[in-house]
């Protein structure tokens, strides 16, 4: 029998690694698209997000490949009798402190609506960062899903040019994003700082352990998502929103009155481009009106009024102008039916944000 | 142990042993064994705890010595050299309190330097008080097993255990507001406990060989063992210790770090993604069906063996890279077909201790009476008296009491079944398979009843335990 040489099995052992990093880097595969989920575990009803993956048996990572496949609408192929409905937003359509059901999608889904004779089906595919150009990507993904209806729920926040790469999703996705820029018109600035760009080592095996280690992480975490359906974090006691302000008048450095040239329209009309001739529906969503101290400054939290006044004339002529399906709900959720953000609600509050944009899902039907 | 911990350890050792070879390795060993109890002990609520945590292991094992040691090796000078080597390294750790860049091997900032004085003079004089009752040394071993008995049930009882830490809140000038059990944990006691009461039941029973302080020390507090095991044996380990290291061998490489590889993938890899997705206090409430609650039970089985027995493994690895072959503890305990040979194969050397310094003797006094009780009742009496110890061992709770007596119950039942079904098992099992489908049902069944007989070793309470049962079971 031929001895073992320990020094040349640690030599090959190390060149072995070193060769599966450089294919690794070279190869960049595609695993985000393998997925447990749909297969083994039932997909999730929302894309994957947690700051405590511990307890919400859900965490925060940037493959979109692995996102999307962990999502039920993945796993889905699309019925002759469904009428399917995507919704992209922010934290309000992923549902802060919302079970799955009680989110928009889930009350759309409760409903049981029929448009034209088909059977409604509404997706979650809100993520909780404002930014345009974050929903804008997540778009692209979605149109893979043949949806019959877009529902694009935004809010003045989202449009702020600085806030649009700053989200760590669309930090660590500049490829994505340069793809819109490239088929979509985007306007990205080439050497923008937010974007993480990875030099070879950093594709490798080991300068990528942590995208690795998250993919990994997803599809354990799908045992518990399967075994308990929770996806998120529900304390017992929160913090309301807030209802009392300072006297603060500024919004994001921006000055009266706001411009379009001040926010990333081109975002918005980038999102349109995407989803080309599939109806979307642009909501400008429901937010906490506050009757607090300084009320007659600040509507809440994030918008002084004259900001937001100014946003919501710019959406509707925007829209007007360019022939956009537009419904201003703003204010149609009463404040106690906010939860610990202006823009979080509560089931009900969800409830009636579902009843009032059904019509508009069933006028849209073809 | 963390990762960074195992891996600045093993390179340590690899270091010495291909540098140093045999020059110098026992002193080595124990140094580095003394600063480790203090790198490993986490910080503490309890102001200056963590720094004399480990310095009351010291006093503690130093003492053990004392009182276990025959006079002559005890009158040795070398003795009162790696004693005040031993001071010196403790107290150059207390010295870093004045220089924070080297804070490197405590939690905190260690405390005053008169206190640690003060605490080797107590020692010292302790020790001298000693000396001077050597003619009542069969008591005084007495008196050392009841203290370190006390001691441990004092950290393992959560009564106990709070009113330690009230003391010594109240002892370093704190408030008791904020008293918790959880304030005091003393890293390694359990083993160092035991390895104690080992050397003291030894030394009266006349089998304690005869060690210098620094080889006693470096055996209670081995630093690859220091933390999860396994529990040597002294008169084993100081032949090893003993042994002359002629350097590491190619081969020996090769097998330490296979074993130190296997040991880190058991334990970062498998056990640390199972922990993920193992039962606990939070998720058992929250799981839906049977079929997932199976799924995070089995989780819970398997992340625990892979936990502990590649713990097991690095210790192992690290050890033999110094040339200490330290026992096994596991040996695919999973793949036993009864209960008995499971419990022969899981931490095995807690239960070879157990069997030593327990079961044994407890049998040979049951035997010794005049009318002896029947053998199921010795049998019964014994095993579930051991099986509550083992649990109590691990804290004095009701569920650790309801996982021993599951596995004391379980073992009597397996004895007693053997005895009325062992000539017709034999009888029937004539053919490779009739043997391979007893020898799988065996191995199913006792694992399932290990995993099940685990709810209560993972949970906090009864209630919950229950609970998750009934859910095993379709009831809930």
């Amino acid at each position: 029998m031929n001895q073992i040489k320990p020094l040349n099995v640690l030599i090959k052992g190390l060149l072995l690694f070193a060769l599966f990093n450089l294919v690794i880097a070279a190869w960049q595969p595609g695993v985000g698209q393998l997925s447990l989920y749909n297969v083994l575990y039932p997909g999730r009803e929302r894309l994957p997000f947690g700051e405590n993956p511990k307890q919400s048996y859900n965490l925060s990572l940037f493959d979109l490949d692995a996102m999307f496949a962990s999502h039920v609408i993945a796993g889905t192929p699309k019925a002759d009798d469904e009428f399917r409905v995507v919704i992209v937003g922010d934290s309000s359509v992923w549902g802060t402190l919302l079970k799955p059901e009680e989110t928009l999608a889930g009350q759309l889904n409760a409903d049981n609506l029929n448009a034209c004779g088909k059977t409604v089906r509404a997706y979650n595919l809100g993520y909780p960062t404002i930014s345009l150009t974050k929903d804008a990507m997540l778009l692209s993904y979605a149109v893979q899903y043949n949806p019959d209806l877009v529902i694009w729920m935004t809010t003045l926040d989202a449009f702020p040019l600085e806030k649009q790469t700053s989200t760590p999703l669309v930090a660590n996705n500049v490829e994505k994003v340069r793809e819109l820029a490239t088929s979509y018109q985007l306007r990205v600035e080439a050497d923008d700082p937010n974007f993480e760009v990875k030099n070879f080592w950093q594709k490798t095996f080991v300068g990528n352990r942590r995208a690795w280690a998250d993919f990994f992480r997803l599809q354990i975490y799908g045992v518990m998502w399967s075994a308990t359906g929770i996806d998120q974090v529900y304390p017992s006691e929160y913090e309301k929103a807030q209802t009392d302000f300072e006297a603060d008048e500024s919004y994001h450095d921006l000055t009266a009155p706001l411009s379009e040239d001040n926010l990333a329209i081109n975002a918005l009309e980038t999102g349109f481009r995407v989803v080309g001739e599939t109806p979307m529906l642009l909501v400008n969503e429901p937010m906490l009106i506050s009757s607090g101290t300084n009320s007659d400054i600040r509507y809440n939290f994030f918008y002084p009024r004259w900001a937001y006044d100014n946003y919501r004339e710019i959406m509707t002529s925007l829209s007007q102008r360019n022939g956009w399906m537009y419904a201003d709900l703003w204010d149609i959720v009463p404040a106690n039916e906010f939860t610990n953000s202006a823009i979080h609600l509560t089931p009900a509050g969800e409830n009636m944000l579902a009843e009032n944009l059904a019509p508009y899902i069933l006028e849209n039907c073809k | 142990m963390a990762l960074e911990n195992i891996l600045i350890l093993a390179a340590a050792s690899l270091l010495w042993a291909t540098t140093f070879r045999n020059h110098g390795r026992t002193w080595f060993m124990l140094i580095a064994s003394v600063v480790v109890i203090f790198w490993l002990q986490p910080a503490l609520p309890i102001r200056g705890a963590d720094f004399f945590t480990p310095v009351a292991t010291l006093v503690l094992v130093v003492l053990t010595w004392f009182i276990t040691t025959d006079d002559e090796t005890r009158k040795q000078r070398k003795n009162i050299i790696i004693l005040a080597i031993v001071a010196g390294v403790v107290l150059l750790l207390n010295l870093t309190r004045f220089v924070p860049q080297l804070q490197l091997f405590t939690a905190s900032r260690p405390p005053q330097l008169e206190t640690t004085l003060l605490v080797f003079l107590i020692t010292g004089l302790t020790l001298i008080a000693l000396s001077r009752l050597t003619r009542f040394s069969a008591s005084i071993l007495t008196v050392g097993l009841v203290l370190t008995i006390g001691l441990f049930l004092l950290i393992k009882i959560p009564a106990l255990s709070l009113l330690l830490s009230s003391f010594l809140r109240t002892l370093s000038g704190q408030s008791l507001t904020n008293v918790s059990i959880n304030d005091f944990r003393w890293m390694g006691f359990s083993y160092v406990a035991f390895r104690l009461i080992h050397t003291i039941r030894d030394k009266q029973s006349g089998r304690f060989p005869s060690v210098d302080v620094g080889e006693f020390i470096t055996y209670v507090i081995f630093f690859p063992a220091f933390t999860a095991g396994p529990i040597d044996r002294l008169e084993r380990f100081i032949k090893d210790l003993r042994a002359p290291f002629a350097g590491l061998t190619l081969e020996a490489f090769y097998s330490a770090g296979q074993r130190l590889l296997l040991g880190l993938f058991k334990k970062f890899v498998i056990a640390d993604a199972l922990a993920l997705i193992a039962l606990n206090d939070t998720n058992a409430t929250q799981v839906t069906s049977t079929f997932w609650m199976w799924v995070i039970v089995y989780a819970y089985a398997f992340q625990i063996y892979f936990d502990f027995s590649g713990y097991t493994d690095i210790a192992l690895g690290i050890a033999q890279l110094l040339g200490i072959k330290l026992p096994e503890n596991f040996a695919s305990p999973y793949l036993k077909p009864n209960l008995t040979q499971f419990w022969n194969n899981w931490h095995m050397t807690l239960t070879q201790w157990f069997r030593a310094y327990f079961f044994n003797p407890i049998t040979r006094w049951l035997r010794s009476w005049q009318k002896p009780m029947s053998i199921p009742m010795m049998i019964l009496l014994t095993q579930v008296a051991t099986m509550l110890l083992i649990g109590f061992w691990h804290g004095v709770t009701w569920n650790f009491t309801l996982w021993g007596l599951w596995h004391g119950l379980g073992l009597f039942i397996h004895n007693r079944w053997n005895d009325a079904t062992k000539a017709k098992s034999a009888a029937w099992a004539t053919s490779p398979t009739k043997l391979a489908i007893l020898n799988v049902s065996g191995i199913l069944f006792t694992f399932h009843f290990v995993a099940i007989g685990w709810i209560f070793f993972a949970l906090s309470s009864p209630i919950t335990s229950w609970q998750v049962i009934l859910k095993l079971f379709g009831v809930q």
